[in-house]
């Protein structure tokens, strides 16, 4: 079966997490081989989820862990009867 | 994202319950970057987000005795993230226009990806650049709010379908959904904005011919 380039944009998504079942997954592969453009969509959209994924793109504030964890000590004193 | 480990979070929750307070700072740890940006992917202001974090983990501490361990400890966190981030959201009446209820995954919507021929080989290198992650965080910040969650939990968090869809109170088909939606509009969004970043060999894949 011949499927179309909206069709495989629909199951970008779930290809990449590795969700289509094998039938679908061989459909896609074959169309891919020869489609240009749905080839640089899946490459572009694979490239994305992996980039966000990076650490370095979402990091937490500077000194906000330190800040949390003054806050916490100064709950936890308040808390009374504590350990710390 | 670092797998939790179920038996380290049960004894701990126990040994705080039972008057080891400080243990708190260790349970606390693995999940406060999680929360963190629940909280900036619902209030889209990195100063509120950490306040309204701070006072999450709070809340978290003083309802430690209700947590019954039929989830993981960080997806029962990040719903009281979630909770506090609506709330405040709320609370901010008319702030913005952007209104959460309006988006539905009913929506339709246009999804046509961007047919771009020159986003090939960035090399992860880029990332150092400062440019491409403020565009990502740009994007993902100018995403709707249904979308921005699920990409958050699952692209940036890595969290499963299923713990996703437990953390926003969704069904794991709407995760799927409103992932494929998010991802398809950053793709379009992103794609072509990101050719300008030098093709290299890089372990990334092609941005296109």
């Amino acid at each position: 079966m011949r499927i179309h380039c909206q069709h495989v944009w629909e199951y970008i998504s779930a290809y990449i997490d590795g969700e289509v079942d094998a039938e679908l997954r061989a459909e896609i592969d074959h169309h891919l081989e020869t489609c240009e453009v749905c080839s640089a969509v899946l490459d572009s959209t694979r490239n994305l989820v992996i980039l966000v994924a990076d650490d370095r793109v979402f990091e937490l504030p500077a000194g906000f862990s330190h800040r949390l964890h003054a806050r916490i000590d100064i709950e936890l004193r308040l808390a009374g009867n504590g350990d710390s | 994202m670092s797998h939790p480990d179920l038996q380290f979070e049960a004894d701990c929750i126990r040994r705080i319950l039972a008057g080891e307070k400080s243990l708190f700072h260790d349970l606390i740890r693995p999940c406060e970057r999680a929360i963190y940006f629940m909280l900036l992917s619902i209030l889209r202001n990195e100063t509120e987000a950490e306040d309204a974090a701070q006072d999450t983990v709070i809340k978290i501490y003083l309802n430690l005795q209700s947590f019954r361990g039929d989830s993981q400890f960080r997806t029962w966190a990040l719903s009281i993230a979630r909770n506090e981030g609506l709330g405040r959201l709320r609370k901010a009446v008319a702030r913005r226009e952007d209104s959460l209820e309006a988006e539905t995954d009913e929506q339709t919507g246009d999804y046509t990806p961007a047919i771009l021929t020159s986003w090939r080989e960035i090399p992860s290198e880029a990332l150092e650049r400062e440019e491409l992650g403020v565009l990502l965080r740009k994007a993902i910040q100018g995403l709707p709010e249904i979308y921005r969650n699920v990409v958050l939990l699952r692209d940036i968090e890595e969290m499963d379908v299923r713990e996703t869809a437990v953390a926003l109170d969704i069904t794991e088909g709407a995760v799927k959904v409103r992932l494929h939606r998010a991802r398809a509009l950053l793709q379009r969004d992103l794609a072509p904005r990101l050719k300008g970043f030098a093709p290299r060999r890089g372990k990334l894949f092609g941005w296109g011919a």
